[in-house]
């Protein structure tokens, strides 16, 4: 028989609303000055917000600023240096500011005209206030999640995975906590903590997730 | 024929219908006042048409009110238009005082009481000064990026009093102390501009416009200014001709009244000369269904700006599955990824090569065309709309 949770989980969708905050960089050092200065909720906003918008791979890279320098700056040299850069890896949206800045000084430091916009755009930067709607759905055991997770907008998926790990940081809406604490499901919620978010869509996220969880049920 | 929203289950990404519906739980009842200058004409009254509505299916009380002027009002909120977006006019004193006089008596006879009052570009600004309650937010459609600077500083005094203005692209904003939220515009897949229409359909409305399609059409519409380019896409079009025999056509209106445009329309006439594949179409503001015709018969279709606010064509071409060649600049580059929907491009020269690369390649004009509607779906349809602006009832009348 299946294991039923004490506590269901609640699949929650949301909604982004953009905020643009008026400033504006016309070139990479006016760049860095500002991603200093900016909330960390624009650091998250340039970083993970892509991931709500529809994905298709055309090679672009995984955060505004590469994106900006890149196409915008023809910078490729610190397009490419910010590119590389994966969020996953920082604990904190503060350690993730970090390692832009100091890739942007250390590309800086070794140039003799700060390289600018020309033909290009400015870079404005936006934060997203996230409003979180119940999607009505819910689960008590595992099929009934796999149901869930077929059934839900992806918005869910950027709910559950990035807004709780890196704004919210509320273990109820934790995916793996749940399956570990409700299901006793520990190596199934290590291998979706061990996805590698990033270099995926929401739908391939969602596909992933399904494949894992399918064959745990086996 | 009223649509409720529950049509656009089918046409909107699975699960949105589902999710506006729970949004709108979160709003129930609320109060939501739209107030713009026209009723008929205009992409704001057409978006209101259909937006209205589906809000009130939703649950919300969503009403809409336009002011109404003398002839002298709207000439004098035409120049503000114009000024505003960069076009350098001569404004009097007295232009302010008819303006400010006019939105005043309207502020007599619209009732102004609602949770949120969304108040549509500039021309009813001043109703600020009688607001007596709920949340006010001036939503500006216009491109904003140049403003006449006293005419802005003008206007300013009023927007500052607002709770929050809403912009189209991130470079219209300004330096304001109230929140600035993006919201990019959409199309109505219902709407006569983009409602499905049959071949036999198409093949009958373009008939009479003398298009038949015979060889690849290649298409471009817009107003006739020159911001648009149009004779950037007919020597684009010239050495596409060289070695693919194909079609170009440049339809678009504005001219009538328009002394610019007037001008324009004759240089892109001459331009065109004698070449029976240049189609020049002057077409009237709401020749709806003979765009809708015109973008499902081409193959692919060309916005060349080299300045644009947000050029909502671009989405209404990829909705209709069409890659789309555009000029790198403002909404533009929103609407094409490039390589996938479409290409961005900086010259004739890359408008070209973008076109004769395409017309070699039959399947990725198919596949670049799938993958635009399904960016449209998720990202400029009414739907998405809607939402937006139920998370702004939401997010700003939360206590």
């Amino acid at each position: 028989m299946e294991r039923q949770a004490q506590r269901p989980f609640i699949f929650y969708g949301c909604m982004e609303l953009r905020e643009i905050l008026g400033k504006t960089a016309e070139n990479e050092k006016e760049l860095a000055d500002l991603i200093e200065e900016v909330p960390s909720d624009s650091i998250f906003y340039h970083t993970h917000s892509f991931l709500l918008r529809q994905r298709f791979p055309n090679g672009e890279y995984l955060n505004d600023f590469a994106n900006w320098v890149a196409t915008e700056v023809e910078d490729r040299v610190l397009g490419e240096r910010l590119g590389i850069i994966d969020p996953s890896e920082f604990e904190t949206l503060e350690a993730l500011r970090e390692e832009v800045l100091s890739t942007i000084d250390d590309h800086l430091a070794g140039v003799r005209i700060i390289p600018r916009v020309i033909f290009g755009e400015p870079f404005s930067f936006m934060q997203s206030q996230i409003i979180q709607i119940p999607t009505g759905l819910h689960s008590l055991t595992l099929p009934e999640f796999c149901q869930g997770l077929e059934q839900i907008d992806v918005s869910s998926l950027y709910f559950h995975f990035f807004e709780v790990r890196h704004r919210l940081k509320r273990r109820e809406y934790d995916i793996p906590i749940w399956l570990m604490e409700e299901l006793g499901l520990n190596e199934l919620a290590e291998e979706i903590r061990r996805i590698r978010l990033y270099s995926l869509t929401l739908e391939q996220l969602r596909s992933k997730l399904l494949g894992l969880c399918a064959r745990v049920q086996e | 024929m009223t649509i409720g929203v529950e049509a656009y289950r089918e046409v909107a990404p699975p699960g949105t219908l589902d999710f506006l519906y729970r949004m709108a739980e979160r709003v129930q009842g609320r109060t939501f006042l739209h107030i713009n200058s026209t009723r008929m004409g205009g992409g704001v009254a057409e978006i209101l048409q259909r937006l209205v509505p589906m809000m009130n299916d939703l649950g919300i009380k969503a009403r809409w009110e336009v002011i109404l002027g003398s002839r002298e009002f709207f000439t004098v909120t035409k120049a503000f238009h114009n000024a505003l977006q960069g076009k350098e006019q001569v404004i009097t004193e007295e232009m302010y005082r008819t303006y400010i006089e006019s939105v005043r008596e309207n502020a007599g006879r619209i009732s102004l009481d609602a949770d949120l009052v969304f108040i549509h570009d500039p021309q009813p600004a001043p109703l600020i000064e009688n607001r007596r309650g709920g949340k006010w937010v001036w939503r500006c459609h216009i491109d904003l990026a140049q403003p006449q600077r006293t005419l802005w500083n003008f206007l300013r005094r009023f927007i500052v009093r607002y709770d929050a203005a809403v912009f189209t692209l991130p470079k219209f904003a300004q330096r304001l102390p109230i929140p600035q939220f993006l919201v990019y515009p959409s199309i109505d897949p219902f709407g006569p501009k983009n409602r499905p229409l049959s071949r036999e359909e198409v093949a009958n409305i373009l008939e009479p416009l003398g298009i038949w399609k015979d060889k690849p059409i290649l298409l471009q519409v817009s107003r006739f200014d020159r911001f648009k380019d149009p004779i950037g896409v007919i020597n684009a079009y010239r050495i596409v001709k060289k070695q693919i025999d194909c079609q170009l056509v440049l339809a678009g209106g504005g001219a009538i009244d328009d002394p610019e445009g007037a001008e324009v329309l004759s240089e892109v006439k001459e331009a065109a000369g004698r070449d029976p594949d240049i189609h020049v179409l002057e077409l009237p503001v709401d020749a709806f269904l003979q765009i809708n015709a015109l973008q499902r018969a081409a193959d692919i279709v060309i916005q060349k700006s080299t300045r644009e606010g947000f050029g909502l064509t671009v989405a209404e071409a990829m909705w209709k599955g069409k890659p789309v060649i555009g000029g790198a600049t403002g909404g533009i580059k929103v609407q094409i990824i490039p390589n996938v929907t479409g290409y961005t491009v900086h010259s004739v020269e890359g408008a070209a090569f973008r076109t004769r690369y395409l017309l070699d390649n039959p399947h990725l004009i198919a596949r670049m065309g799938g993958a635009g509607r399904e960016y449209v779906r998720r990202n400029f349809l009414i739907t998405r709309h809607l939402a937006d602006y139920l998370a702004l009832l939401s997010f700003l009348t939360h206590s």
